[in-house]
């Protein structure tokens, strides 16, 4: 129907329709319209073509609307149009492929490794030597997810509480400054959030430790000797590190609380809390759950800030669960381990597999609560 | 219609006593999240600027690199942690953005069915994956199946599936926004489709695609992880990113850290320790040029309210 050497020739017509459609639809009898789309069997409607310069004013509209359809229906596709279709798919298969190649690749390097391994692979050792590795995942996944687990005990009511602020509290001009604000904290590198809190906070993060000591009776809280550098502190900077990306879906979904349950809060008298607790809370209760799993899949794969925070316990200190131990994660382990890397990669690549897993499943549970959500909505 | 001018009749009628005293407690604790939110932002910023800028403005620390000196010998600069920096994150950006435009074009404009969805969840996958990961699959390919030597171009590849998933997901948010009318007028006057991605589509949607762009480089450009374990440090300028350690602003912070001393204060410039002097004022450039780039995408997406 259209043949590609009109197309080029097409810039001119349409401001000749431009110019003259609203006496065109005043003219024309209301009956005709429906007509138009089933003439789109024959070739006038087409701009460009010489056809088309020739119908008058008065039959230009509706061809226009009955062209679109006839190009879609005509079953013709372009050669330009497969190239780019091709490429496009092309790149989206690049991204499914680069993903799965990140699993293949690291199950590959990992498998032998952990088939060497001497000890159990469930243990808390580490002790990597030149071709010999006696290895265990448990110590750093413990202090991986308790890192975090402080982490989301600190950003998560607090988050709940600034996107409360910005969509049910700060007056219209204020949200947007607060915004930026909390995408501030999102936009430093976490390398200067990890000099920050070696140097600065964790000095200031002692008293507290000191006081936590007292709590006594829980082996979470029992005195490890290290006041600073413990996975306590590592915490609190990981809290600061995922605020804003929890904020920033709390805000988003308490944003869009309907406007009928919020009214209906209202109407039955509610004060402003007790309609946030009605309407706003157990609409977004979803979006930040979800929210915070994505800071969670955050926090769990934050390498640098954790690794210049952390103290490394000397090898024969052995396992505790205290926050006031020092320790390592996933990440800062293979970080640390930088150095003498290429003498044993193996088992590195295997915590970081595990790693991988592990911040997918979580982002993953994520992306369930988040799409389940769409449907609702 | 009535509903809306509701609320403001009934706060007259607001409970008493208990609820009252409530919803005054919520009112101030969630003021107090925020301001609780800012204590780190403005603390961290205060030390990150007081610390840094002496560094900063120190002759030569835009113009030079360090060289041969130690953390004990004055002078220099870290005009090599800049070079790689920019270098890497530059590579980064062409690769990633062609990639990520047409995943993007693909996901709103022609994608449907299995492989749509497909590829939409391998970018939420790859928009979770830790920086560390993305740099062991690199050094998992290149270093031991290709023997790769360490350099600058290793650390961009890794920093590229970073950078890919941000850049789409913008785009994505940006193209739905494009009116649909545009579309259909283009194909209405026989425009072939790709044609009209291209020429109608895109251009509608550009100051929101730069915006996306300059957000990835932002995410990736103060990344260390790679870093870590893809290249090394070097206090000499290397132009180079395909050969040779190259040296990245976060590098450079990351080598003062070693030399800091027992006691992490700031020395000042009576001491013969530099390595303070340096840190803060490296970081204080890496933050800078975050920043610029964060400023100049919300510029770009101010003039973005011709899209919508």
């Amino acid at each position: 129907m259209t043949d590609r050497g009109s197309v080029d020739e097409r810039p001119k017509p349409p401001e000749q329709p431009a110019s003259t459609p609203p006496e065109a639809v005043v003219d024309r009898p209301l009956g005709d319209d429906p007509a138009a789309p089933s003439s789109g069997m024959e070739p006038p409607p087409v701009i460009g073509s010489a056809q088309a310069q020739g119908i008058s004013t008065l039959d230009d509209t509706p061809p226009v609307l009955g062209a679109g359809s006839a190009t879609a229906g005509a079953g013709r596709v372009r050669i330009g149009d497969r190239i780019f279709n091709l490429m496009t798919a092309g790149s989206g298969v690049f991204v499914i492929v680069l993903v799965a190649l990140v699993g293949v690749f690291l199950v590959i390097q990992a498998v032998p490794a952990i088939k060497n391994d001497t000890g159990n692979f469930f243990g808390h050792q580490w002790a990597i030597g030149n071709g010999t590795a006696d290895f265990g995942i448990s110590g750093l996944l413990w202090a991986t997810v308790i890192a975090s687990v402080i982490a989301m005990v600190l950003a998560v009511p607090i988050s709940i509480g600034i996107a409360l602020f910005m969509t049910q509290y700060a007056p219209k001009r204020l949200v947007a400054p607060v915004g930026y604000v909390i995408d501030l904290l999102a936009a430093i590198p976490s390398i200067i959030y990890g000099i920050w809190g070696v140097t600065i906070l964790s000095k200031y993060l002692e008293p507290v430790q000191r006081v936590l000591y007292h709590l006594g009776g829980f082996a979470i809280f029992k005195d490890q000797g290290f006041l600073t550098g413990s996975i306590f502190d590592g915490g609190i900077v990981l809290a600061i590190m995922i605020l804003p990306i929890v904020t920033a879906i709390a805000r988003d979904v308490y944003a869009r609380t309907p406007r009928q349950n919020v009214e209906a809060a209202w109407a039955l008298g509610a004060t402003r809390w007790e309609m946030i607790r009605l309407a706003v809370l157990p609409y977004g209760r979803a979006g930040v759950v979800s929210g915070s799993m994505l800071g969670l899949g955050r926090a769990l794969g934050e390498t640098i800030a954790i690794t210049l925070i952390l103290a490394v316990p000397s090898q024969q200190s052995g396992f505790t669960f205290s926050i006031f131990n020092g320790g390592a994660t996933f990440a800062s382990q293979i970080a640390n381990a930088s150095g003498e890397f290429q003498n044993n990669p193996g088992p590195y690549i295997a915590a970081g597999l595990v790693l991988f897993v592990l911040t997918f499943v979580v982002n993953a549970i994520a992306r369930v609560i988040v799409n389940r959500r769409k449907d609702f909505a | 219609m009535t509903a809306v001018s509701a609320p403001s009749t009934l706060t007259a009628s607001r409970g008493r006593g208990m609820r009252k005293f409530k919803n005054n407690l919520a009112a101030v604790l969630v003021t107090l999240a925020f301001l609780i939110a800012l204590v780190p932002l403005v603390w961290l910023l205060y030390t990150v600027i007081g610390k840094g800028i002496r560094g900063l403005t120190r002759n030569g620390f835009l113009t030079q690199d360090l060289g041969v000196r130690t953390f004990q010998d004055a002078g220099g600069g870290v005009v090599h942690g800049i070079i790689g920096t920019l270098e890497q994150v530059a590579v980064t950006t062409v690769i990633a953005v062609p990639i990520a435009l047409l995943v993007a074009v693909y996901l709103v404009e022609y994608g449907h069915g299995w492989l749509a969805r497909a590829t939409t969840f391998m970018v939420d996958v790859l928009t979770g994956i830790p920086s560390i990961v993305a740099a062991l699959f690199i050094y998992a390919i290149f270093f031991v199946h290709f023997g790769a030597q360490f350099a600058g171009i290793w650390v961009s590849l890794a920093l590229l599936m970073l950078m890919i998933p941000v850049v789409v997901r913008t785009t994505e948010e940006m193209l739905k926004l494009v009116p649909n009318e545009l579309r259909e007028a283009s194909y209405a006057l026989g425009v072939p489709k790709w044609k009209t991605v291209l020429r109608i589509v895109l251009p509608t949607a550009f100051t929101g695609i730069v915006t996306g762009v300059v957000l990835g480089i932002a995410r990736v450009a103060g990344e260390t992880a790679p870093l870590l374990i893809l290249d090394k440090y070097t206090t000499h300028t290397n132009w180079n990113p395909f050969t040779g350690y190259q040296a990245a602003l976060p590098l450079v912070i990351k080598d003062q850290v070693s030399n800091l001393g027992s006691s992490f204060s700031f020395t000042g410039g009576t001491a013969t320790n530099f390595a303070p002097e340096r840190m803060w004022g490296a970081a204080l450039t890496l933050i800078i040029l975050v920043m610029l780039l964060n400023l100049i995408a919300r510029l770009i997406g101010r003039f973005n309210k011709i899209a919508d």
